[in-house]
């Protein structure tokens, strides 16, 4: 059985716990503007989502802040921090501007290589980390740095890199 | 005003214009791409850079007002220098691809890079490769060619109202497109074409067929709905290869509907017949048109004249229709009619002149309230839609199905059919007190209830000033027409809103106006005897029937041809041969189309626009104008002897005088105000976008997109359980798939127009 073409309902696809969470967004913009919390709600969805966004998701988000898709699209492809491929459970942001390839984030680039045994926009094979090179996040003043979920770590050394990896693998 | 100094040359101009709206003005060329008269201002190509005195650097002229005293150069060293610099950056990633590009020759990008580009270029590394997406039948994407102008992505979002294109990524990574692979479903989706500045976006059915410089422009009018766009038609060697807008600011701007863009690929169907051919003993032959004709008007002539029916196509011309009424009020005939898919005629003679707009094509776009009865306006009349869209109004809906729009809806109700009656009762006794109404309409308003939902309507309508209640397709062919008319009217004036028709077809207007309805000579003036109604014609077996464009088993709401098939004669004037017309037609005359014929059509508001012909007729197919013509004087009709098509204008305009349709006064106070009965699954029909007349359901490109994909019996899933999880429903004894539909209203089935055999309202069996 076929059905007319609906728009995706953001009830069944996004959690409760999710929806509750973007509203904490959508109360800190007028009301005729709840699309200004689409990037929180993006957050939101693909921390819920294993660290990643599906096509789905986003159309929920659309449906849920009564946005049209493709602005969704839009935003999630234009920052970063939006996954639309599967990651794996820990992402390593290595920030490889100006300020850390100073202070030497070449040679944690090469460290997190051999060690992870991936390059950069790759994952390992049991699927623990993502390694990731960024833009500036700007900690310039604790350079080189990478963000590891909500946490920076600054001052990077190939000593602390490890001491970092040790304490995930454990978790 | 103010006056600004451009390369030396004082202007006058309006303050707040900006500078790329003076130059264009007076004719300074300034290149730009990303601007463009109908869109936001982006300001994202930069090639518009021109010097502004004292600005320390190059402004763009797209988004500078303009400031009194203020000096421009354009074509300064400073100026110059600034857009080669930025042409050499838009060719660091365009491909040199113009020999196997469609847009060469056309091309904006080719254009100004022959004034501004240099031959060399500074970048030596790898050019970006974007892999296109599909955007459907209509559009072909070579993505890598685009130059991220961004017009296609503020026309998706600003014009056609549902943003399906945008830019996702960012910077280098930047893609144009819809990001998801889908079809674009915007009905004015094709002027996506014509905006695009290179060959990113171009026409899918006519890629590759011709270069810009061998073609050749005519003008002429779309032949579709009301709206009378103006369009421009190429052709080579006397083919038409494409149809793009022709700019007229009061009708539709800049813009054409898809369906009036790509319609064209039906005047080359394979079933166009273009040699006159007669039936005898039940097999077709091939014969002079001398011989057609006579043998049409020989046995017409042993018919009593009273039991032949004419009907003709809203879709057809002024003059066709003018000589088609003539011919038969010549033999002593009223029954001809146009009106195919209404149902209700019992308030004919009060209508108004033709079914009017009430106000100019422009003024919606100025309206605050409307309220649309009946209509799918989106895909009924695109352009019209797109004006009450840039209305920004309270736009309140009465419809029997839940229909998508692409501007807010301040109240809406979906009501089935059977309902629509008492509802809009409620609607019109919301406002009661408000003006005045007729003391019949009064008395019968007094009893009734409002509802909630009613009184959001009404207070929808009470906004601001300039007030519009619209009456769609689905309101003319409802069964109880006359009523919701009455209803509507009422509405109307009670909220002091102007009441306007929606017509059906390119000359619904003309039609009235040329005499092709049974109740009103051309001009008209009422008939003594009136004859029998389109409905009437094709549910009582008359004799014979004489048809002009039309296929009435999928134009008319009787969804039937068994009274064509019972008659002893059929004579069809028509460019198209069908296995149905083969079937019942004893004579097919074959007439040229839209684009190989003379003619006029007067659109929803009364313009009235004439055409010559662009192509030569088809085969030996001659215009349906000259062949009535010949038919009137094989009858011996006095004053049959036209030689132009413009003479036969002439004749209806002199007799249309200066006679202007009254759509307030144009109905009458219905006897009672009750509801149809209905104790099974009612029928609700709609003729979709792309099958409205015999030339566009042959275009093949419009029939593979997603409006044309509506096969099935549409119900919603309260309805469906009935069906318990069966894929295939026994509709009228034909099987349709069974589609959920969340539109459709419980009790009510959506059966678009042209699946089944049977009347397209009342009660379905089902099984």
């Amino acid at each position: 059985m076929s059905t007319h073409t609906s728009k995706p309902n953001a009830a069944t696809i996004l959690s409760e716990e999710s929806r509750l969470k973007i509203d904490t967004w959508i109360v800190k913009y007028p009301t005729d503007q709840k699309q200004s919390a689409v990037m929180g709600a993006l957050t939101i969805v693909q921390k819920a989502n294993g660290g990643w966004l599906t096509t789905e998701l986003m159309d929920a988000v659309a449906d849920y802040l009564d946005m049209p898709p493709i602005s969704v699209y839009e935003v999630a492809t234009f920052y970063s921090m939006y996954e639309l491929e599967p990651v794996g459970e820990h992402k390593l942001c290595v920030c490889t501007n100006v300020s850390c390839m100073l202070r030497g984030s070449e040679e944690i680039v090469d460290h997190l290589n051999k060690k992870l045994g991936v390059n950069l926009g790759e994952t390992t094979d049991d699927n623990k980390f993502t390694l990731k090179e960024v833009e500036c996040l700007g900690a310039c003043g604790g350079a080189p740095m990478m963000q590891i979920e909500d946490e920076y770590h600054e001052n990077l050394t190939p000593e602390k890199v490890d001491n970092i990896l040790e304490k995930l693998e454990n978790q | 005003m103010v006056t600004i100094e451009i390369d030396g040359k004082s202007y006058q101009a309006q303050a707040g214009q900006k500078l790329i709206e003076v130059t264009e003005a007076n004719g300074i060329d300034v290149p730009r791409f990303c601007y463009h008269k109908k869109l936001s201002i982006a300001a994202s190509c930069r090639m518009c850079l021109v010097e502004v005195e004292r600005a320390p650097k190059p402004m763009p002229a797209c988004a500078t007002p303009i400031m009194d005293g203020m000096k421009v150069f354009t074509r300064s060293t400073k100026a110059l220098a600034a857009q080669k610099a930025v042409m050499e950056f838009l060719l660091i990633n365009h491909p040199l691809d113009c020999p196997i590009c469609d847009q060469g020759g056309e091309c904006e990008l080719q254009d100004i890079a022959v004034g501004y580009g240099n031959d060399t270029s500074n970048y030596q590394e790898a050019k970006r490769v974007v892999i296109s997406k599909n955007l459907g039948p209509l559009i072909a994407t070579e993505m890598t060619r685009c130059i991220h102008c961004t017009r296609c992505v503020r026309f998706s979002k600003e014009i056609t109202g549902v943003p399906e294109m945008g830019d996702p990524g960012r910077g280098e990574h930047m893609k144009i497109g819809t990001y998801v692979e889908k079809n674009i479903t915007s009905e004015l989706s094709g002027n996506m074409i014509d905006i695009c500045p290179v060959g990113a976006l171009t026409s899918k059915p006519f890629r590759f067929s011709a270069r810009a410089w061998e073609m050749q422009q005519h003008n002429t009018i779309a032949p579709h709905d009301s709206v009378g766009s103006n369009i421009a038609v190429h052709t080579r060697r006397n083919k038409v290869l494409r149809v793009v807008p022709r700019e007229n600011e009061a009708i539709n701007e800049v813009w054409i509907s898809d369906r009036d863009r790509f319609s064209y690929e039906g005047l080359t169907a394979n079933d166009r017949i273009t040699s006159p051919m007669i039936k005898k003993d039940g097999t077709w032959k091939k014969v002079h048109w001398d011989t057609a004709l006579a043998y049409a008007v020989d046995n017409l002539k042993q018919i009593d004249s009273k039991s032949v029916g004419a009907l003709a196509s809203p879709t057809a011309t002024v003059e066709e229709l003018f000589l088609l009424q003539k011919l038969m009020r010549g033999i002593g005939s009223n029954n001809i009619d146009h009106r195919l898919r209404q149902v209700d005629f019992s308030d004919q003679d009060q209508a108004p002149l033709f079914p009017y707009l009430g106000q100019a094509i422009t003024d919606l776009e100025n309206c605050e309230a409307a309220l649309l009865i009946g209509s799918h306006l989106r895909k009924e009349q695109p352009i019209l839609n797109h004006r009450l869209r840039k209305a920004g109004a309270k736009v309140a809906v009465f419809n029997p199905i839940d229909y998508e729009f692409n501007f807010p809806v301040a109240a809406k109700m979906v009501v089935a059919p059977n309902n629509w009656v008492s509802n809009l009762t409620g609607i019109a006794k919301a406002l009661l007190g408000n003006g005045l109404i007729p003391t019949g309409m009064q008395k019968l308003l007094a009893d009734s209830e409002v509802t909630e939902e009613q009184q959001a309507i009404a207070e929808a309508l009470q906004t601001g000033e300039k007030r519009t209640v619209l009456l769609g397709n689905l309101a003319t062919s409802h069964p109880q027409f006359a009523t919701v008319r009455a209803l509507a009217a009422t509405i109307a004036k009670l909220s002091g809103a102007r009441l306007g028709y929606l017509p059906e077809a390119n000359n619904t207007t003309g039609a009235w106006l040329a005499g092709a309805v049974p109740h009103r000579k051309a001009g008209g003036e009422a008939v003594v005897e009136a004859g029998l109604d389109a409905y009437a014609m094709l549910s009582q077996n008359l004799k014979a029937y004489v048809l002009l464009g039309l296929e009435p088993e999928l134009d008319s709401c009787t969804g039937s041809a068994s009274c064509l098939e019972a008659a002893d004669f059929v004579v069809s004037l028509t460019a198209y041969k069908t296995e149905a017309i083969e079937n019942y037609a004893d004579v097919i005359l074959p007439i040229s189309l839209f684009t190989e014929t003379s003619g006029t059509y007067v659109n929803a508001e009364g313009l009235w626009q004439s055409f010559g012909g662009v192509v030569n007729p088809t085969g030996s197919t001659r215009p349906a104008w000259k062949v009535l013509r010949v038919l009137g004087n094989l009858f011996d009709i006095a004053e049959f002897d036209y030689v132009s098509s413009e003479q036969v204008r002439d004749e209806v305009q002199a007799l249309v005088g200066d006679k202007k349709p009254s759509n307030t006064a144009g109905w009458q106070v219905p006897t009672c105000l009750e509801n149809m009965a209905s104790d099974g699954l009612q029928r609700i029909t709609e003729m979709p976008i792309y099958s409205g007349d015999a030339l566009v359901r042959r275009a093949e490109a419009l029939q593979d997109t997603l409006d044309a994909d509506v096969a099935g019996i549409h119900v919603n899933p309260t309805v469906a359980k009935q069906f318990n999880g069966s894929e295939q429903v026994q509709v009228n004894g034909a099987s349709l798939p069974l589609v959920l539909d969340e539109r459709v209203p419980d009790g009510c089935a959506l059966i678009y127009a042209g699946q089944i055999a049977g009347t397209w309202h009342g009660n379905v069996e089902v099984s």
